[in-house]
């Protein structure tokens, strides 16, 4: 028998506010242990909580973004736990009154990651449904080893505790793990696009937890699902999901029966472990949460926020292809990540070539940043040297096949191209009375041509300047050659 | 009349005059601490030496006209359920036993910057849990008209000092009658405002839909001074509600005349004390004669107010308490072998017996299944209650009714009675229920010399009405002159 895969993820997204949900402490990764605390989220007592509007405002653009529906009066709630990383012994969360309901994601089932992958399903979409958006807090972490001298004791760290979330709840929509793969990649551009959000999984601001089950292919009933947590990366996001549809068909074919729990990816024997049954699990006892007041959003803070909205994914990906005339392909890889079409675009708004752009990005540069595991935020290559190159090779400046080397070393060392032909053996001919001379010759060869550029055909500058790269095999300092050659017409 | 007797505003009108200092007041005070308090109990934790030290503060400022407010240089309580920054603050349990806030309530501050002596930190029901202060894990505090007796709670503590003369005024709260109760049964004057009217920030959560802090006086005026600093929005919490405050004292006089007064037949039925019901039906009489409109009203879910407040109050208090969880501050047992041992040796531990009934009766009331049957049907049933009295205030301006049942009752009478003792709150219960303001005033004693209260609920936000209506009826009534004798000697 065939199964089908039923998948539904559970997102949790750290907003970049300033400050913390309720209190103002800054929410800045990475700090000492403990120096970004405060009674409040340290749930000393009699404390209070008082709402961040910030992160209500991020909240909406989020559920905007995917057209949910905001709720005018949406309301806080009590979940009910103990564990030592959560001060209050409850975590400030929303339960029947989210913030919003509905909405969805329009997601291709075929689109490779970047590098350039295989198989390019032009423009293939499905849409997943979103159940709700809802805010939350972050709870703090627990530090189990590192610190001398205290083997068998646990310490916890309370920066985190009440940094804002938000946690977006999927439809079981999703049929595989690449479904499940590009659902969180377009999620994450999104977020990062609204720039609510870093979207880093590896630093846990963006966190997913997977309902996965299965059921006989035609088949309308769900399965029994199993929750799936602690993949921190997009592949193992995949790699845990498809371990466990495969588990699970295993165990069905053996006649066994899924029971409903939670269980946890281990990476390392890339394995999904049994946590808790659901007989353990927790009753959170939620209530609406005393302290706070309902959120009250009207039509007026719904319209402001909406009117701020950025150009989205799906958007600039079809201006790019519009526009720009780009590919569909390429577009979408440009657009996947908000890092990736703020580089594209600020080298197009230095150097206009957008299709040459496009392709050094892709081709050159996310492959080389790939090989390194680096974003292309941590890229020594600038859009600003990026333009500077593709300049010289539209300007005859510099040839393809000299740049595909020269664009590796400005890549390793951050240096500029101009800097580098300089100083490799291609060095360029920088002698002022060397290049006047190969313009002398290009001139008396081209009589007529410069007969016409005396009478306004200005656009044949370029023609001589690459005659003269020509000559010297695109080795004239180009600045020193516009000069020497305006000075030359001008004449 | 020696100073320990004077009350806050006589106290406060020889500060202002210069008659005598904050020096001499705060210390004739401790004196009196230092003679009655091992009869009494009322306090958990005594400052003398911060309380000498504002003093003089005080007397400066009264001496160069700085900042002089009616409360400058007045010696008064706190309720240990409130943080104050460095010193000790328990909240009556063992589990908070070395527990020093960083910070300072909201109120503590506002009375503070008022230029107020603090005295202490007062006794009190283990978490504001309980309405005979027996509950305290540091020990009973006896009602100073009779040893013998319970003084109230859960501000029972807070009670009696001002009842002994160990204060001019004292901090309380009331969750479902802890500032009114035990006011009516040491016989002073204890107000609950209007829920959101006083900020909550840093007062230590029981019910927090209910929770409100308040003032305990000999008199209305000592109270409507306190309250007059304690109120107004606070942006540390967010229940607290941004409206203008009237000042108290400008038509305190204005007496009762044409105000229409409203008794709810419901709160004059059986369990009532007849000795309570001849002092309050009398006390309406008084008001009558003083010009005020006798109307019966109705308030029909009356009898439904102590089981929602027992499923509501609990239910917010198993969640406000489980962060006494041994992890970063107060009570931790020790030898635990794991995380889960931790938790339940600590808090089976620091924990007293009322505190742990009203967990487990909370955490049974939101649990899954139960939900709808316990926590949402209550409160369905409270917004019911609050309906009532919007119906009952179209047709009256205030209501009056007993504040308690009873008069004090003997120490360890009801203590082994759950339920007897949640019967004590059955008149102060649906006020916190519908979050409105309620006074307790001193209408008389029994045959065996127990002082009882009279209760005013107001209107929300019409704390300036009950403090007119308790002050006339203050005014031609001495109940708040007498002391008691028990201890002068
Ligand atoms: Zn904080």
């Amino acid at each position: 028998m065939n199964y089908e895969p039923v998948i539904g993820l559970e997102v949790h997204a750290q907003l970049k506010t300033e400050t913390k949900a309720f209190c103002s402490c800054p929410t800045r990764f990475g700090a000492q242990p403990n120096t970004q605390i405060c009674p409040v989220c340290l749930g000393l007592p009699g404390t209070l909580p008082v709402l961040n509007r910030r992160m209500v405002e991020f909240a909406i653009r989020t559920a905007l973004a995917f057209h949910g529906e905001i709720s005018k009066d949406s309301v806080f709630a009590r979940k009910n736990y103990f564990y030592p990383d959560l001060p209050k012994g409850y975590q400030i969360s929303q339960y029947d009154r989210p913030l919003a309901v509905g909405g969805y994601l329009d997601i291709e089932t075929k689109v490779p990651s970047p590098p350039r992958g295989e198989g390019q399903g032009e423009g293939a979409t499905r849409r997943i449904r979103l159940v709700r958006i809802h805010m939350e807090e972050d709870a703090g972490k627990l530090i189990h080893e590192g610190i001398p001298g205290s083997e068998g004791s646990s310490f916890v760290d309370y920066n985190r505790a009440g940094v804002p979330l938000i946690e977006i709840v999927s439809e079981p929509d999703l049929r595989s793990p690449e479904e499940a793969g590009s659902y969180l990649r377009l999620l994450r551009s999104v977020v990062q696009y609204l720039d609510v959000c870093d979207g880093n999984m590896e630093e846990g601001s963006l966190r997913c937890d997977a309902n996965v089950s299965v059921r006989p292919e035609g088949s309308e009933k769900y399965g029994t699902k199993v929750e799936v947590k602690n993949m921190n990366s997009f592949k193992s996001v995949e790699a845990a999901i498809q371990y466990e549809i495969d588990r699970q068909i295993q165990a069905i074919a053996a006649g066994e029966r899924i029971v409903q729990e939670t269980r946890l990816w281990d990476a390392d024997p890339q394995k999904t472990f049994s946590m808790r049954s659901k007989e353990e699990a927790h009753d959170y006892r939620y209530f609406p949460e005393p302290d706070l007041i309902p959120v009250m959003v009207d039509a007026a803070w719904i319209e402001k926020v909406q009117g701020g909205l950025p150009e989205l994914p799906d958007a600039k990906r079809r201006r790019f292809v519009e526009a720009l005339e780009l590919s569909h392909y390429d577009a979408s890889v440009l657009v996947s990540s908000k890092s990736i079409a703020d580089f594209f675009e600020k080298t197009i708004a230095i150097y206009n070539k957008p299709k040459m752009a496009s392709n050094w990005i892709l081709s050159e540069l996310l492959r080389y940043l790939h090989e390194e595991g680096r974003g292309i935020e941590q890229s020594r290559v600038t859009p600003q040297l990026l333009a500077e190159m593709l300049r010289m090779i539209g300007d005859g400046a510099l040839s393809g096949k000299m740049a595909k080397e020269i664009f590796k070393e400005v890549y390793q060392t951050g240096a500029s191209a101009v800097s580098i032909v300089e100083k490799k053996g291609l060095k360029q001919v920088t002698d002022e009375s060397a290049i006047a001379q190969v313009i002398d010759q290009v001139l008396a060869k081209h009589p007529d041509k410069v007969q016409d550029y005396k009478a306004g055909k200005e656009k044949l500058f370029g023609f001589f300047v690459g005659e003269v790269m020509k000559a010297t095999r695109g080795q004239a300092n180009p600045q020193k050659l516009n000069t020497l050659l305006k000075t030359k017409l001008s004449s | 009349m020696t100073l320990h007797e004077l009350s806050l505003n006589q106290a406060s009108e020889l500060l202002q005059k210069r008659e005598v200092s904050s020096v001499e007041l705060t210390q004739a005070i401790l004196d009196r601490i230092e003679k009655v308090e091992s009869k009494i109990h009322a306090y958990i934790t005594l400052t003398r030496e911060s309380a000498m030290e504002e003093a003089r503060a005080a007397d400066l400022r009264l001496q160069k006209g700085d900042r002089v407010t009616p409360l400058t240089g007045v010696p008064i309580a706190v309720k240990d359920i409130f943080c104050t920054r460095g010193v000790l603050t328990t909240c009556g349990s063992k589990i908070l036993e070395n527990f020093k806030p960083p910070y300072d309530a909201t109120v503590v501050a506002r009375l503070k910057e008022a230029g107020s002596v603090t005295l202490g930190k007062t006794n009190m029901d283990e978490f504001a849990m309980g309405s005979s202060n027996e509950t305290s894990h540091y020990g009973i505090v006896h009602n100073p008209w009779d040893l013998e007796k319970i003084p109230g709670g859960s501000s029972g503590g807070s009670a009696a000092a001002v009842a002994a003369g160990q204060c001019f005024g004292a901090l309380g709260t009331d969750t479902g009658g802890s500032i009114r109760q035990p006011a009516s049964l040491c016989g002073i004057v204890g107000i609950k405002p209007t829920y959101g009217r006083v900020s909550r920030y840093g007062m230590i959560a029981f019910a927090s839909s209910l929770d409100q802090g308040g003032p305990l006086g000999r008199e209305v005026q000592d109270c409507a001074l306190m309250l007059q600093v304690m109120v107004g929005h606070d942006p540390k919490d967010s229940t607290s509600v941004p409206m203008p405050v009237p000042n108290y004292l400008e038509h305190i006089q204005k007496g009762v005349k044409s105000l229409r007064v409203g008794v709810p037949q419901e709160y004059f039925v059986e369990g009532i004390n007849p000795e309570v019901e001849k002092a309050v039906r009398k006390a309406i009489q008084t008001l009558k004669e003083l010009g005020a409109e006798i109307i019966e009203v109705s308030l029909p879910h009356t009898s439904y107010a102590t089981a929602v407040y027992y499923i509501i109050a609990p239910s917010e208090a198993s969640s406000n308490l489980a962060r006494y969880d041994g992890v970063e501050y107060g009570f931790r047992s020790s030898g635990a072998k794991n995380l889960l041992e931790m938790y339940r040796k600590t808090r089976s531990l620091g924990f007293g017996e009322e505190v742990k009934r009203r967990i487990m009766i909370g955490t049974y009331a939101l649990s899954s299944g139960y939900y709808d049957a316990y926590y949402r049907k209550a409160q369905q049933v409270r917004t019911l209650i609050r309906r009532d009295f919007d119906r009952a205030f179209e047709k009256c301006d205030l209501i009056v009714t007993p504040t308690s049942p009873t008069p004090a009752f003997g120490i360890g009478e009801k203590a082994s009675d759950p339920i007897q003792m949640y019967l004590s709150d059955i008149f102060t219960i649906s006020c916190n229920l519908a979050g409105l303001p309620g006074i307790s005033v001193p209408c008389g004693f029994n045959t065996q010399g127990l002082p009882l209260g009279l209760q005013l609920l107001g209107r929300p936000f019409d704390e300036e009405r009950l403090f007119q209506v308790a002050h006339a009826f203050e005014q031609v009534t001495d109940w708040h002159k007498k002391r008691p004798e028990i201890l002068s000697s």
